[in-house]
């Protein structure tokens, strides 16, 4: 089995006490001053944070289908550079994951990689046509035990197909995350609409357009009593309706993206696609909205939307090119400076909100427990006091399209452990995984 | 300056040194000989890569009045139509030795895209990006309409201008509207709320969605070209509601002050934003807005490629 044995000494704990951590047999088997162990490798980390490994709701491997930018083992690594012990694959490749057989190939591939979990996320509709309910139970029951269901990069706009979706999956306790975007508002649409849109004749996509589904679909999931989680919120209206959601007892939860924690549409001045996004870059207020519905549990995590795309799809004109941006390597250091360095959140609440609650939504149990002794030792260690310039060359991801090229962010990921192993020592991604 | 891709970019002294270049150059072209030798042996680039006859051939003429080698790159027939990219398009220009490339294209920033993409080294000349700006539109409405009524001053303190029309898809009135107001000039946008863009709140003008209410206070009216196809996307009821409530009839006409001029960018749409008898008027000077066209381009590539603008001096 594992053979891995770690101490990490000095570490803190979610940002507080000093304690040494001593990782054993795939598991943290101690908490406390450790005593020294003949076997285990002494990792001193004094001064850096530890937290539980990070798990993301939301991310675009591209395999099957678009092996050039991004391969569930490419998308391991750049996790595990990221802090990342699991990842949720979208069900948008080619072909779509809407079958058994797609979701148990993704997650085998995850599994062969070593890396860290990949777990499969389902299609809510065959072919994401948003028409007819894809092999919803065949997926559930697969290996891959799939219970998060998505159409993202498409919205479950037609009203019944999304009632009846919510209500099949309460079989297993699953849940339906939804790209919340009102497809007859947003024909053609390329940026927010707003003050910017209409200066540079770019055609905008309304805040409305995502406020009046997650309106819609908080009163569907309370009717039908099933559980709801929205993808990448990215308005201030959306975290209200979800505010008052909560407040009413509805099953709902949300995710926002780092990039709609720190970036906004003025961006778009420069026509560079690499900030054409979707949901796109809203506004300041928006930002500010965002950041403070995090920090007091109305968007209960940061889900990262990873999207790798080539270049030659980012390399031309705005309306030519693909929406989306890449962002495990970069998602801890923009929490870090969008939440902890304006303290707004402390680092339990980064561990609830990057590793715990996303497990918990998607029913990843081995995750959920965060660092307590007997718990599977996922585990990430950074160092507050370092900053690090963002490379375009140097990011693992086999795609570059990073908005944050050139910029100057806090927080070096200096360790990724994976049950036990690590993934990432010493800033460097372990060039295989040995278990 | 080394490029025109937005008015956004000039300040109110460029701006008119353009206009100004424009009137200098007008006399030459008035001449017996109406070339000049300024731009021998330079390279234009017209890579129109959307359909326009008049703005392709009026950067054209300015070019050769001005003696420059005058390459033309349209869409139909090209690799532009064959999937090849605009950043392969460009590096194929600057291989060529393009001095200057005129571009018309139908992405809104694809000028801007060209020019911060150092995919090539010449000039970049923004002749019309999608939805975004036709900053050379602007300047020949702003020569024509300080022609007309200028009094004499440089700028276009004090006129009052209406852009009437589609002002959500048109580059014009985003170019217009940048230019004018920072020429002094009030503008009143008139349209349907449907053809207005969100956002449009943080312009610097006045918005009516009432022509009556505005054609007798205006000494400017610019018409815009409405595309018939709008309709369907439900812009608007019909073609005749359009035409009723925003089209520019005889009727209309004869509210408006004495010394008031008609503009258009053209293509007219005869009969739908514009009645044929309104456009062959003797308040229309649409025609001459084409001829104004050429001599303000002059000035454009002159001030661009020849190094600044030409000084009144100059016989």
């Amino acid at each position: 089995m594992i053979n891995n044995s770690y101490i990490l000494r000095n570490a803190s704990l979610l940002g507080a006490k000093k304690n040494d951590i001593h990782i054993s047999q795939g598991v943290i088997k101690e908490i406390g001053s450790v005593v020294n162990s003949d076997s285990a490798t002494i990792i001193d980390i004094a001064g850096q944070i530890v937290l539980p490994g990070l798990v993301d709701l939301h991310t675009h491997v591209r395999e099957p289908g678009r092996e050039d930018s991004e391969t569930v083992l490419s998308a391991s690594k750049a996790g595990a550079k990221g802090g990342f012990t699991a990842l949720s694959a979208m069900a948008n490749t080619s072909p779509v994951a809407d079958t058994a057989g797609v979701v148990e190939q993704v997650f085998r591939l995850g599994q062969e990689a070593g890396y860290l979990n990949v777990f499969p996320i389902g299609a809510v509709t065959h072919a994401l046509e948003g028409t007819a309910l894809s092999e919803i139970g065949a997926m559930a029951d697969s290996i891959a035990r799939v219970r998060v269901f998505s159409d993202d990069g498409s919205c479950v706009s037609d009203p019944l197909v999304m009632r009846r979706a919510l209500e099949y999956i309460k079989k297993f306790d699953g849940v339906i995350a939804q790209h919340a975007q009102e497809p007859r508002l947003t024909v053609g649409s390329q940026m927010n609409e707003g003050d910017i849109s209409a200066r540079l004749g770019l055609k905008g996509w309304p805040a409305i357009a995502e406020e009046a589904i997650i309106a819609r679909d908080v009163l569907l999931v309370d009717h039908v009593k099933s559980r709801l989680h929205i993808c990448h919120v990215t308005t201030a209206g959306g975290v209200e309706i979800i505010r008052w959601a909560k407040a009413r007892g509805i099953q709902v939860s949300a995710e926002v993206t780092p990039h709609h924690l720190l970036l906004t549409d003025d961006l778009a001045n420069s026509y560079d696609p690499i900030y054409k996004v979707n949901p796109p870059l809203r506004t300041e207020k928006d930002v500010m909205a965002l950041r403070e519905a995090l920090a007091d549990g109305t968007i209960d995590i940061v889900a990262t939307d990873h999207a790798p795309h080539s270049s030659e799809t980012k390399d031309c004109e705005w309306q030519e090119a693909a929406f989306g941006m890449i962002g495990l390597e970069t998602a801890l250091s923009i929490v870090y400076k969008t939440m902890v360095q304006t303290k707004l959140m402390d680092w339990a609440a980064v561990a609830d909100r990057l590793s715990i609650a996303p497990a918990k939504i998607g029913h990843y149990d081995q995750h959920s427990q965060g660092l307590t002794v007997g718990a599977p030792a996922h585990i990430t260690v950074l160092n507050p006091d370092n900053n690090w310039t963002v490379d375009r060359d140097l990011v693992l991801s086999k795609s570059r399209n990073t908005p944050y090229h050139g910029m100057e962010l806090p927080g070096v990921v200096t360790h990724t452990f994976f049950n036990g192993v690590a993934t990432l020592l010493d800033t460097k991604v372990v060039s295989e995984v040995m278990n | 300056m080394r490029h025109l891709l937005s008015i956004a970019d000039l300040n109110r002294d460029e701006a008119i040194s353009i206009l100004d270049t424009a009137v200098e150059l007008s006399r030459i072209s008035d001449g017996q000989v109406k070339k000049l030798p300024t731009l021998r042996g330079r390279t234009i680039v017209n890579l129109f890569a959307e359909d326009s006859t008049r703005t392709r051939i009026s950067f054209e003429a300015a070019a050769k009045r001005l003696s420059a080698d005058v390459i033309n790159f349209s869409a139909k027939g090209s690799s532009l139509s064959k999937g090849e990219s605009l950043k392969d398009t460009a590096q194929t220009l600057q291989a060529m030795g393009a001095d200057a490339v005129v571009i018309r294209h139908s992405a809104s920033g694809a000028a801007q895209r060209l020019a911060d993409l150092e995919w090539m080294s010449g000039s970049v000349i923004n002749a019309g990006d999608g939805t975004h700006e036709h900053p050379s539109q602007a300047l020949l409405d702003a020569f024509t309409i300080r022609k007309h009524l200028g009094k004499g001053a440089r700028d276009l303190h004090g006129v009052r201008v209406a852009i009437v029309g589609d002002i959500l898809h048109s580059r014009v009135a985003r170019s217009n509207v940048l230019l004018l107001t920072l020429l002094g000039a009030q503008v009143v946008l008139v349209a349907p709320p449907t053809l207005l863009p969100v956002g449009v709140e943080s312009w610097p003008v006045t918005i009516s969605y009432n022509f009556d209410a505005v054609i007798s206070e205006v000494d400017v009216v610019m018409m815009l070209r409405v595309q018939q196809e709008r309709m369907s996307d439900l812009f608007f009821p019909s073609a005749r509601e359009y035409s009723r409530y925003f089209g520019l009839n005889s009727e209309r006409m004869a509210r408006m002050p004495q010394h008031s001029i008609v503009m258009h960018p053209g293509p007219m749409n005869r009969g739908l934003e514009i009645s044929a008898e309104v456009a062959d008027s003797g308040r229309s000077v649409i025609v001459e807005q084409v001829s104004n066209g050429v001599n303000v381009r002059m000035a454009i590539l002159y001030v661009l490629l020849a190094g600044g603008p030409l000084e009144m001096s100059v016989n």
